[in-house]
């Protein structure tokens, strides 16, 4: 692994993370990417937007979300060590968990809907548009329009439309068009293409709110930088908590937002190990799987280049995780630029891990997690169980599970 | 010369725009879109625009969306592609071939190796759909360097200040997308299109071609006028889709019912300055 002085620059003047990222969009959006570049560069150095943002995200999103020792998850992983090792006291890192599940809304994806709406309409648009999964970043998209009182139409697949019917709903409730997406294969990555399709066609009026950390610069940057709020709060709790920084920090991987939103301000801390969690659905030696680091290279869709799920003609594939929320087949361009420098180490957890962390949280701790975030618990227990117990392990529990739990009732065949 | 070039010049000389049909190529099959393909010039064909299939075509209509499914479900790749060209070249020498499409399958291939592989098998030109100019070292540049044309697209949103920038490395001729939007939905306003293409056309020194959303022989024939080309593409692929599904049989009326809307679509073209 290189060593570089700081991993805390990109992107570069072209939107690069490495040779990750850039601007792949046809020309009738560059003006708008290079506009939205323009004025999100002067929002970022003006008081007062930040004021604002701050404002918001205190008041009505509910920040600083608090920093939680998992005193029972770490017994849990202690007496699971001494047990492996036959003898006792020696193993199981402290767990914490930084709790983005208690925003408004249930997950991370507000803290970015938050600070997109405030540009919106800084920049005078009067129409807002997303695409959803799982319906979280809808939810918290219509959720933001609602407050502002802007017209929000959220495309999302056919087959998760059916899937998610309380999100749906919700997302009618607070006043947005839910359109189901039947293009392609009807799922996220289809949802993106007719987001992008509306765009294009409504230039002048429409603002995209993207819910992850890809698409065309400057959308990997802003949105990293809305989510970064995370990173920065737990560093604080933590020299709080502990008078000193965690050892390892976790999260899981979709898209990865609320990952790159914890990591980006701890990445120059060099004795902070950095771990990424993607979705291995059936796992990463089969085709079901959503893990485009582990299984998956680089390629060009939706404005960026990164890593991708793609056959050997570049035909995109479809992802598959049980968590909708993870089932993308490409990852934001800066997590393949830390893969590829090695700063950040990914992994995978399958749907079936998730689905016994969903539980096994829900009884040790008394916090139904999203399945995104137990996909990280599942690698988190396995690394706090190989860590010294005077070490420390930070986790980012990002959205909870309310919404999950029809679909795991499903999977576990439960009534 | 260019066959682009050639082309063009031919078509001054004879004071007449050019007809561009789009077909996606291994919609249905390979072997039917070769057909139509190599029928397309005697159906009054100037230039062809050859669709490359992605499975994530962000500006595209449902017509060309579904054509592109549709290829990718019958087992076409880029590869595959070539060898159609291939196979084209062997009969007709003159006809330019382009080659529209998103960048992902090109990358995929590896940008060198295929404009080398694309200047064998006889292509002339390439449109790719999410290549700005910002990425011109992606493709533009090599595909210059091999001797082959990239045209780019400009859009009502192209203004002053950014046009310098679209035409810089273009070639061949300049595409104007008529409206801000995708393809097969309404075409633009006449004379909005007429003062576009012309600033186009002084600004880039090459043809101006104008597309999306021209669906009829009247609409074209309005175009032609004043445009050096006209493009049609999801009318045409929309009558093969629709003829298939009458008929899935009869390939052969499949092929005709395409051949006889661009015989339409050419002759109002032909007609435009007479």
């Amino acid at each position: 692994m290189t060593q570089l002085n700081s991993y805390r620059t990109g992107p570069d003047e072209e939107g690069r993370f490495g040779i990750y990222g850039g601007r792949f969009v046809a020309e009738t959006l560059m003006p708008l990417v290079l506009k939205l570049e323009k004025e999100y560069e002067g929002a970022k150095n003006d008081p007062s937007f930040q004021s604002e943002l701050e404002y918001y995200l205190k008041h009505y999103v509910g920040r600083p979300s608090p920093l939680y020792y998992a005193e029972r998850l770490t017994s849990h992983v202690r007496s699971m060590a001494d047990e492996k090792s036959g003898r006792a006291g020696k193993k199981g890192a402290k767990i914490y968990f930084k709790r983005d599940e208690l925003n408004h809304t249930g997950a991370h994806k507000i803290n970015n809907c938050m600070g997109q709406i405030l540009l919106a309409m800084r920049m005078g648009k009067t129409r807002i548009i997303a695409e959803t999964g799982a319906g979280q970043h809808g939810v918290a998209t219509a959720t933001v329009c609602a407050r502002f009182g802007l017209p929000c139409v959220v495309y999302m697949g056919a087959t998760d439309v059916e899937r998610q019917k309380p999100n749906v709903f919700r997302m009618k409730l607070l006043g947005a068009e839910v359109i189901p997406v039947t293009s392609g294969t009807a799922t996220l990555k289809d949802a993106m293409n007719d987001a992008l399709r509306d765009w294009v066609t409504n230039v002048d009026s429409t603002f995209y709110i993207i819910g992850t950390a890809a698409g065309p610069h400057p959308y990997p940057e802003l949105v990293r930088d809305f989510q970064s709020v995370i990173g920065r709060e737990a560093k604080e709790q933590m020299m709080e908590a502990e008078g000193r920084l965690p050892d390892v920090i976790m999260a899981c991987i979709g898209g990865g937002s609320n990952a790159i939103g914890l990591f980006h301000p701890f990445l120059d801390d060099k004795d902070v190990e950095i771990i990424g969690v993607e979705a291995a659905g059936l796992g990463v030696d089969t085709d079901k799987h959503a893990a485009s680091l582990t299984g998956g290279r680089p390629g060009v869709l939706h404005g960026n280049r990164t890593y991708l799920l793609q056959d050997e003609d570049g035909q995109i594939k479809d992802a598959h995780s049980i968590s909708a929320g993870l089932d993308y087949p490409g990852i934001g361009p800066e997590h393949s630029w830390l893969h590829e420098t090695g700063r950040v180490k990914y992994v995978s957890a399958t749907d079936d891990e998730a689905l016994e962390m969903f539980q096994l949280c829900a009884k040790l701790e008394g916090i139904i997690p999203a399945l995104e975030p137990s996909h990280a618990l599942a690698r988190a227990l396995d690394k706090a169980a190989e860590m010294d117990r005077d070490q420390i392990l930070l986790l980012n529990m990002c959205g909870r599970g309310d919404k999950d739990i029809f679909s795991v009732m499903d999977a576990l065949g439960a009534d | 010369m260019s066959r682009i070039k050639a082309r063009f010049d031919k078509l001054k000389a004879e004071n007449r725009a050019a007809f561009i049909p789009f077909i996606m190529a291994g919609d249905p099959d390979g072997a039917l879109s070769l057909e139509l393909l190599k029928k397309l010039p005697g159906a009054g064909a100037d230039l062809i625009e050859l669709g490359v299939a992605f499975t994530d075509p962000m500006a595209d209509g449902p017509s060309i969306a579904a054509a592109g499914q549709r290829a990718l479900k019958s087992g076409q790749t880029l590869r595959k592609t070539l060898e159609i060209v291939r196979s084209f070249r062997a009969e007709d020498d003159e006809t330019p071939i382009i080659l529209m499409g998103y960048y992902n399958p090109f990358y995929s291939y590896g940008p060198e190796k295929f404009v080398a592989d694309a200047k064998e098998a006889g292509v002339d030109g390439l449109i790719i759909v999410d290549l700005p100019p910002e990425e011109d070292a992606e493709l533009c540049l090599p595909a210059r360097a091999a001797g082959l044309d990239f045209i780019r697209l400009a859009t009502p949103t192209t203004d002053d200040e950014r046009l310098p920038a679209v035409v810089r490395n273009t070639s061949g001729f300049v595409y104007y997308v008529s409206v801000a939007g995708i393809t097969g939905k309404a075409a633009g306003q006449t004379e909005t299109v007429k003062g576009a293409l012309a600033r186009l056309r002084t600004a880039s020194g090459l043809p101006a071609a104008v597309g999306f959303g021209i669906k009829t022989g009247e609409k074209a024939r309005e175009f032609a006028a004043f445009a050096d080309a006209v493009v049609v593409g999801s009318a045409l692929v929309d009558e093969f889709a629709k003829a298939l599904e009458a008929n899935p049989g009869e390939s052969n009326n499949a092929v005709n019912a395409v051949l006889r809307l661009a015989q339409e679509i050419s002759g109002a073209i032909r007609a435009a300055r007479v």
